[in-house]
């Protein structure tokens, strides 16, 4: 009985935790902004479809390049599409991409910067230098040149991205590791003649986790930025499908007489990557660390 | 009136807790600092005490604020002063000495420009002069060579030049009133001594008032005349220094002085319950009540106030401080310590040799370590079951290598490490088998970085219940339970983490862990330095009884003295990685043979006026050991030649059975005690 | 010291000794070649052929690799397979027009990034510091082709300030340039001045807490002899390897900008062979693109080595 109570007591205090953490977050005005944000853009995400007012990929040229109206809330595009039907759609494509992309980036990532931050010596040197290696080559080049040899199709983009973004991961993974393998505890633990994979698991990661998953959340906004500029120049979401780095892109030409085209997609992007960059900042202040001081590499 | 140099007027300081309440770290502080006399601040980390002396220049920490009162400075109050005018006070009329040199130098700047800038700043000489009076600066604070030390970068330097550079600067303005926050802690405790020395003679030779902040009643008992002791943002206690530590009439000092262990008293002190309240946890009544021995109803409910005694002229907070005055000294009492160490040997280093050298590439392919000249070198020690030997020494001597080489954690050069006269444990963790690893546990100095942070206490101690014994479910329940129990601990703190508890919580729960496993030998590195003195006789008296009970036998390393004097059997004195004196405590400590024995014994501090340190060689330091002959030869004031220089030392025996390495003979390093 | 610079180089030839080796290896494991992705439906019998004899494909890879690795070093990539025209004559041109777009941004940049991030640092939590801190956060989170289609749109569109796309051949003179290159080095130093002011911000707050720049206080040091004299020196050295990456990780935003401006430079040329499946400009526009990456970190790494009293002693002493 006595054993049940403490362990129930244990449960329930990971998730005391989660939510003291969600709450210091939304403690700062900056935070509660990216946090509402982003739970604004993921709930529209999934609700997009059924409260759209049209269809996204009506071609009607009696309609084209319609200023705002009643009908058209935010007008219409160059083929007479609804460009507020196609904006509350245009994010559903990049925020699952580059969701899932930021979970391998973590995983692969993560996992590696452990590795290497606990072997040291030759192994580590070797692995990190072949990591700086592919860091040096520009992500958008590299990109860019499998997206158009492989194709644009989501098995490509979520891997490919996930590998090019994973890489800062490691770097920050493997800092974190040296900094805790120093520590005492480990020492113990390493005298006692715990296993390898006990002192990862047990003494390691949740030291590390934090670090990790902050870094993580600060990954995914880089990417979804380095995702929509994929498809802004035309190697991301293939249309008809509305995206908003695509919509920017197609719009941009007849800017000077149908901006409404172009500003309501800008004002999606922009919001929802400031929404969790200010999220994964607030995380990261919550969880006390300073992240202000990485490149973004 | 007039001599009155600094005066503190109800000073209160705090900070706005996240939940918006105001947490006081000072509460209505008042006291005067007379002009050339040398003021002791004493107290516990969180006592308020550093705090208190920054205030005393006008400065308040970001995140703090003043919340009450004033610190006076030739009338005009020092906290509400414009920061134009601050700077023509600070470093010229008051300058500060900081606890850690080697952090408060800037990195970037040469010696000779930080001090030329104080100069700059505080003194009209011109570029000529300035230059001149660094170098005078430099030599009196007894550092070689003043020229080259100017040109040096702060890092170049060591810990103990790094502290006299500060001295220097402060004393660049030539100030009225010197403020030394902590000035020797971190330093060994030969260089300790050297420095405090040196305060010591510029206190005397310059007239400056001075305020020394430290935690440490030994260096405080040194330089004082009067001492004010602090407890939870409170003064407890201020009176003239030879009553505060000869007769303390308030209960914590009491049982303060009363807990720490001395160097003429072989045994374990009485230790004091608990620990110093957090700031902000006590709403009502006095600070000191839940571990005072004196203590009623009332002092639960009234908070005393602080009372001024005319016949004594001191000061105290206490309701009862009357039932302490008839008490005449501190009588320190003892617990001798009852080890039946048997005469069967458990542990044996022979020759042992550590290296941390780099090793090369073709040593790496044969699998073995060259390195003419070792860290560690010739370790010969017999360890019986059930005692305690303790292994002293300074930074860099060696010691705490030793304990790594037999924890595994390092590999040995040369040499056998045997335990139970048969099991070979030369070898690193890798080769050793799960019951070597389980007979040897180690504690570590600092339980904030022992006990992993994101586990419960439960989690921690489980550990070696698991690995070794594979216990599950309700039998591992009953045994965290019933190892808490036996490190005085409640059972509600299984669901705690580490940063809930106190440091002394923390060091218990390190060492139920040890325990855990059943050893046979706890190896304890620094284990109480890194604890407030209140908590330090607890522990080694917690430590000293479960050994009663188990059987267990102790390598303990120190750099503290007394402390291992109150510990343990035998000391194993070491420098430079060698050994220079084996013997049993009692001996080691009343009659000091080696020279280098001789010196750590006179340079400890103790929180006595009539006991000063005797300084008898020279706090160099030295980076490596040399390459041939003695190991204390750069540093000896006993040289008899050459012979020191190119022959290792012979072992001696004493009758009493201490030996000793030395080239003096032994009859003469005797005579030269009396 | 001289023994850490080398060894510094050397590392630096080391990685881009990889990025040769991962380049090629990349274009040779995915599906088809040169020559089958270039002729697309047409890729086989006599045209694939002559195909692979030209670009000489049908000689074994690590051949390949070898005499291409040597003529690269000396600065020959070959010949383009769209143009027809060596790629060294192609990419000049394109690294100058770059190199003046990326340096002016730098430049620009780095200055308003320090006062920025000076001030954001020493007036913590301030106005000045909460309004700076909020622009930069915009700045920084928002994609280069966003800020710099808003640009055309208010300064070239609305305001009709300055031209907003760049229609000038590949060679044209600096003084020609120069109106034309305004509006994207705003769009790049935008970006670029965010990140750098906010890490020179979190490097000042960290020295201002130290306990040397205390003791300064403590000695009377006034506020502003302070500031240069114990601050900057002490938050500005660590800065400079991040600045650098930064930068260097910017400069894929650099290849965007240059689409939306038109702007003639080697971002608009991976673009325009990535199009072509010209894939031997590919792999010399990585070999450049991480080349200048490299240098970049290696500049930053040798200034903190020779500013850093503490590195440069610790070798003396070895």
């Amino acid at each position: 009985m006595k054993l049940d109570n403490i362990y129930k007591e244990e449960k329930k205090s990971a998730i005391a935790k989660l939510s003291e953490i969600i709450i210091t977050m939304a403690s700062r005005p900056s935070g509660l902004i990216g946090l509402s944000i982003l739970v604004f853009h993921i709930i529209l995400a999934f609700i997009s479809p059924y409260i759209a007012p049209h269809d996204f990929k009506a071609i009607d040229p009696t309609l084209m390049l319609q200023a705002p109206s009643a009908e058209y809330w935010f007008g219409t595009d160059d083929l007479g599409r609804d460009v507020f039907t196609r904006t509350i759609l245009g994010g559903r494509t990049a925020l699952t991409i580059t969701f899932f992309g930021s979970l391998i980036a973590l995983l692969w990532g993560g996992l590696l910067g452990i590795f290497c931050g606990l072997v040291g010596g030759k192994i580590d040197d070797v692995v990190m230098r072949i990591v700086d290696a592919f860091l040096s080559i520009p992500w958008i080049l590299a990109m860019l040149l499998i997206v158009s040899l492989l194709g644009t199709s989501t098995e490509v983009l979520i891997p490919a991205l996930g590998f090019f973004y994973g890489k800062g991961i490691v770097r920050v993974a493997r800092a974190a590791t040296h900094d805790v393998i120093a520590k005492d505890f480990i020492v113990s633990a390493k005298a006692r003649g715990h296993s390898n994979f006990s002192i990862i698991w047990n003494e390691i990661i949740p030291n590390v986790r934090d670090a990790i998953l902050v870094e993580g959340a600060m990954r995914w906004s880089w990417m979804l930025l380095g995702f929509s500029s994929l498809s802004f120049l035309g190697f991301g979401v293939s249309p008809p499908t509305p995206d908003w780095g695509l919509m920017i892109s197609n719009a941009r030409g007849l800017m000077s007489f149908a901006y409404w085209a172009v500003i309501a997609p800008i004002v999606g992007l922009s919001s929802l990557i400031i929404g969790i960059n200010l999220t994964a900042d607030a995380f990261a202040k919550a969880l006390g660390i300073d992240r202000s001081t990485k490149a973004p590499v | 009136m007039t001599d009155i140099i600094q005066k503190v007027k109800n000073l209160s300081i705090g900070f706005r807790s996240k939940k918006g309440d105001e947490i006081l770290i000072l509460k209505n502080i008042s006291t005067n600092i007379k002009k050339g006399e040398t003021v002791g601040i004493v107290g516990e980390s969180g006592s308020g005490k550093s705090t208190l002396a920054l205030a005393m220049m006008g400065y308040v920490k970001h995140g703090l604020y003043t919340i009450g009162g004033e610190c006076q400075f030739n009338s005009s109050n020092l906290l509400k002063m414009k920061s134009k005018d601050l700077e023509k006070i600070r470093g010229r009329k008051i300058a500060m000495i900081p606890q850690n040199a080697g952090q408060a130098l800037t990195p970037n700047l040469k010696i000779g420009y930080q001090i030329d800038e104080a100069l700059q700043l505080h003194s009209d000489l011109n570029e000529k002069e300035r230059e001149k009076k660094i170098s005078e600066l430099l030599n009196k604070v007894r550092l070689p060579s003043p020229e080259t030390i100017a040109l040096r970068y702060p890092h170049e330097l060591s810990g103990g030049q790094q502290q006299r550079v500060a001295v220097a600067m402060a004393l660049a303005g030539t100030p009225d009133l010197l403020l030394l926050d902590e000035p020797t802690t971190g330093l060994d405790v030969t260089t300790q001594a050297h420095v405090l020395e040196l305060l010591n003679f510029i206190a005397k030779d310059t007239g400056t008032s001075m305020v020394y902040v430290s935690h440490d009643l030994g260096a405080i008992a040194q330089v004082s005349d009067r001492i004010i002791v602090m407890y939870s943002g409170e003064i407890v206690l201020e009176g003239p220094s030879r009553d505060i530590l000869k007769r303390p009439i308030h209960p914590y000092t009491h049982g303060l002085l009363k807990s720490i262990p001395k160097l003429s008293l072989a045994g374990l002190p009485e230790s004091m319950p608990g620990s110093q309240p957090q700031p902000g946890t006590i709403q009502s009544g006095c600070s000191f009540f839940d571990r005072c021995n004196f203590s009623d109803e009332n002092c639960k409910n009234n908070s005393p106030q602080l009372e001024f005694l005319k016949d004594l002229n001191t000061s105290v907070r206490c309701f009862n401080y009357e039932k302490l005055i008839n008490e005449n000294q501190v009588s320190q009492t003892v617990n001798k310590i009852k080890n039946k160490s048997q005469d069967k040997e458990i542990l044996n280093l022979s020759e042992v040799s550590i290296s941390y050298a780099k090793q090369k590439l073709l040593d790496q392919i044969f699998n073995r370590i060259s390195d003419d000249n070792p860290t560690v070198k010739d370790i010969n020690i017999n360890i019986k079951k059930g005692e305690t030997i303790a292994l002293v020494g300074e930074s860099g001597s060696g010691k705490s290598t030793i304990l790594k080489s037999i924890a595994g954690l390092l590999r040995t050069k040369d040499g056998l490490i045997r335990f139970d006269e048969n099991r070979n444990l030369s070898s690193d963790l890798k080769e050793r088998d799960p019951n070597d690893l389980r007979i040897i546990q180690l504690i570590f100095q600092n339980p904030d970085e022992s006990l992993n942070p994101n586990h419960t206490i439960e989690e921690i101690i489980a550990q070696p219940l698991k690995l070794y014994f594979g216990l599950k479910g309700e039998e591992l329940k009953k045994n965290i339970i019933d190892l808490l129990q036996k490190v005085r601990l409640g059972e509600f703190y299984t669901s705690r983490y580490p940063r809930q508890l106190s440091g002394g919580e923390k060091q218990r729960v390190a060492v139920a862990r040890a325990f855990a496993a059943k050893p046979d030998i706890i190896l304890c590195d620094e284990v109480t330095s890194a604890l407030d003195v209140s908590v330090q006789a607890a522990v080694l008296n917690l430590l000293q009884q479960l050994k009663e009970n188990f059987g267990t036998t102790y390598i303990f390393v120190s750099h503290d003295l007394a402390v291992v004097r109150a510990i343990s059997d035998r000391v194993a004195v070491l420098y430079q990685g060698r050994l220079c004196e084996v013997g049993p405590s009692n001996d080691v400590y009343r009659f000091p043979s080696h020279p280098y024995t001789e010196v750590l014994l006179g340079a400890v501090l103790e929180p006595d006026p009539d006991i000063k340190p005797k300084l008898v060689a020279e706090d160099i330091v030295e980076e490596r050991p040399p390459e041939k002959g003695c190991s204390f030869q750069g540093r000896c004031s006993r040289i008899v030649g050459d012979i020191c220089k190119k022959e290792i030392p012979p072992w001696q025996l004493t009758d009493s059975g201490n030996a000793i390495r030395c080239h003096i003979p032994i009859k003469e390093l005797q005579k030269e005690q009396f | 010291m001289l023994f850490l610079i080398i060894k510094r180089i050397l590392l630096g030839f080391i990685t881009l000794f990889i990025v040769s080796i991962i380049t090629f290896v990349g274009t040779e494991i995915l599906p088809g070649d040169a020559c089958t992705t270039y002729l697309e439906r047409q890729a086989f019998g006599e045209q694939l052929e002559a195909c692979y004899r030209r670009l000489g494909l049908n000689v074994p890879a690590y051949e390949r690799y070898v005499s291409w690795a040597l003529n690269a070093i000396q600065g020959d990539f070959g010949y383009s397979l769209s143009g027809e025209m060596p790629i060294k004559e192609v990419l000049g041109p394109r690294i100058k027009n770059s190199l003046v777009l990326a340096s002016a941004a730098i430049f620009i940049g780095i200055p308003i990034a320090l006062i920025l991030g000076i001030i954001t640092a020493l007036w913590r939590d301030k106005l000045p510091d909460v309004a700076i801190s909020t622009v930069t956060i915009f700045a920084m989170t928002i994609p280069e082709f966003i800020s710099a289609t808003l640009l055309i749109l208010i300064i070239a569109i609305w305001l009709e300030w300055l031209p907003g796309i760049v229609i000038v051949p590949t060679d044209v003179s600096f003084l020609e340039l120069l109106p034309n290159i305004i509006l994207p080095v705003v769009a790049i130093a935008m970006i670029m001045t965010a990140h750098m002011a906010r890490m020179v911000r979190s490097s000042v707050i960290q020295v201002m807490a130290s306990e040397y720049v205390q003791m300064a206080i403590l000695k009377g040091v006034p506020y502003w002899k302070m500031v240069f004299k114990h601050v900057l020196p002490n938050a500005l050295l660590p800065a400079i390897n991040v600045v650098a990456l930064t930068i260097a990780w910017l400069l894929g935003g650099v290849v965007v900008t240059e689409v939306v401006f038109n702007y003639p430079g080697l971002g608009r040329l991976v673009i325009e062979s990535i199009s072509n499946r010209d894939l031997p400009t590919v792999q010399a526009l990585a070999i450049i693109l991480a080349s200048i990456y490299v240098s970049i970190n290696l500049l930053a790494d040798l200034l903190t080595l020779i500013l850093n009293p503490r590195l440069k002693t610790l070798q003396i002493r070895k």
